[in-house]
């Protein structure tokens, strides 16, 4: 679980990075996506990124299935309930992992619908666009389209907020798993954990809510 | 402390034994001291019940003094009751008001079956300390203390997890049931120390395969079992028992 965790955590961090070229329209109004639509380009063109998505989908899955197995195994070492469970010993979203991961694999189902899917296969909504000679998919418009609805991106949001809390224990717990017992690397993976979670959640809600604002596009 | 007395009324887990259907009675008490321990207030509600010729309330009790890790009731929602760092013996009854309501519920865990009323079989836990729980040493002179040096560090470390009494509130308070919390601290306190390095590696392997022989769950770091641990055996045990097990899965002989 934390292996496969950490491993995601990573492939968020470039994910965050290469949507945030989004905003490079607000330093330039003029800029109309160019620089994320080449990213997005240069990220879908290169083989040894594409060979990494493969990767990055295997790790996805035993995530899923390793989560999957995890809760439902669990749920079964306890065949009688309490009449008063206890609650105050731990945090609800450490209690409620299975739920969260769930609530985020069908935002991902939505998620993967809007733009992998159509910039890999449907092509539905995407129209071409060209820099310097070179066309490729005009993916800030698809981002533009499907942002300009406001139930879109409130399903966003709230996928992104299972995302913070999901990440909120996730992250200092896949150390814990992987063995790291220094007080202090510990007491630092913590305070780390919430802030990748928040930094990372508040530039994923920042995309579609700019979108449907106005601000970007 | 202002001492009072209180009237209660006491919501039991009642079973007949391991296969039997359990349900919830209330009994009603009156005149505790709030200077009673919690387990004194059972003792009265068992002394009215054998007059009214009522079977009595079975729980599991010993040393009352807090180090046997004997008592194992989980009191209003949490594992030994409301107190913190505290076994049920050691809980008393001023940490109650006149009419309040106690639910009191046994262990909750397939691991642990209810034998009768609050008493489970924690057996399981020495089954699981068998299997690596030890150290071995030759018989013949006791060696001199000062002569194997130790870490103070470690030493401090090691003596914070033997703290642990093995009750089990760590697995009655964890979502998963699981065990991880006290196979850590029983894991931690030897591979500290020098004498038990030859058995190390086997040691968790072996406790470890028990531990998932014995229905236990997995651990996912919530950290509801150090909140009720009455010897507050710290969670980050649980990571040196991963790194323990990892390091011997990668390096064991066989």
């Amino acid at each position: 679980m934390g292996l496969t965790g950490i491993s995601l955590v990573l492939f968020l961090i470039v994910h965050a990075g290469i949507n945030a070229c989004v905003f490079a329209d607000l330093a330039d109004p003029g800029e109309n996506g160019e620089m994320f639509n080449k990213a997005a380009h240069f990220m879908g063109s290169t083989v040894l990124i594409r060979i990494t998505e493969i990767g990055l989908f295997a790790g996805i899955i035993l995530h899923i299935v390793q989560g999957l197995l995890l809760t439902a195994e669990n749920k079964k070492r306890r065949n009688v309930g309490y009449a008063v469970p206890y609650t105050a010993g731990s945090k609800w979203y450490s209690r409620s992992m299975g739920l969260l991961g769930t609530l985020i694999l069908l935002f991902l189902v939505l998620h993967l619908y809007h733009f992998w899917a159509s910039a890999r296969f449907t092509g539905r909504g995407l129209e071409p666009v060209t820099y310097n000679g070179v066309e490729m998919h005009n993916m800030f418009g698809l981002m533009k389209a499907t942002f300009s609805e406001w139930w879109v991106v409130i399903v966003y949001a709230l996928g992104c907020l299972s995302l913070y809390y999901h990440l909120a224990h996730g992250f200092q717990s896949a150390f814990k798993t992987l063995g790291v017992h220094n007080k202090r690397y510990n007491a630092m993976l913590s305070s780390l954990g919430y802030g990748f979670s928040a930094v990372i959640t508040i530039v994923f809600i920042l995309m579609p809510l700019s979108f449907v604002l106005g601000w970007v596009g | 402390m202002e001492h009072y007395n209180m009237n209660l009324t006491v919501k039991v887990w009642r079973q007949k034994n391991s296969r039997a259907q359990g349900n919830f009675e209330n009994y009603s008490v009156k005149n505790i001291s709030s200077e009673m321990s919690f387990l004194e207030m059972i003792d009265v509600l068992n002394e009215e019940l054998i007059v009214e010729g009522k079977e009595p309330i079975a729980f599991d009790h010993d040393c009352r003094e807090g180090i046997c890790g004997q008592c194992s009731m989980y009191i209003n929602g949490k594992p030994h009751g409301p107190w913190q760092a505290n076994t049920t013996c050691q809980l008393h009854m001023r940490a109650f008001k006149d009419g309040d309501t106690i639910v009191v519920e046994p262990w909750r865990s397939a691991a642990f079956p209810v034998i009768k009323d609050l008493m489970v079989d924690r057996s399981a836990f020495d089954r699981i300390v068998q299997a690596g729980g030890f150290i071995s040493v030759n018989t013949g002179n006791a060696v001199d203390g000062n002569s194997l040096p130790i870490n103070k560090d470690a030493a401090d470390a090691s003596f914070a997890a033997a703290m642990c009494i093995g009750c089990g509130a760590c697995v009655a308070a964890c979502k998963n049931s699981s065990a991880m919390l006290f196979l850590s601290a029983k894991v931690a306190h030897l591979a500290l120390l020098p004498q038990g390095e030859p058995e190390r590696k086997s040691r968790v392997m072996n406790m470890v395969a028990q531990m998932d022989k014995e229905g236990f769950g997995a651990c996912t770091n919530t950290g509801a079992c150090e909140a009720t641990c009455p010897k507050e055996i710290s969670i980050s045990n649980i990571a040196r028992l991963n790194h323990e097990y990892l390091r011997a899965s990668l390096t064991a002989e066989k």
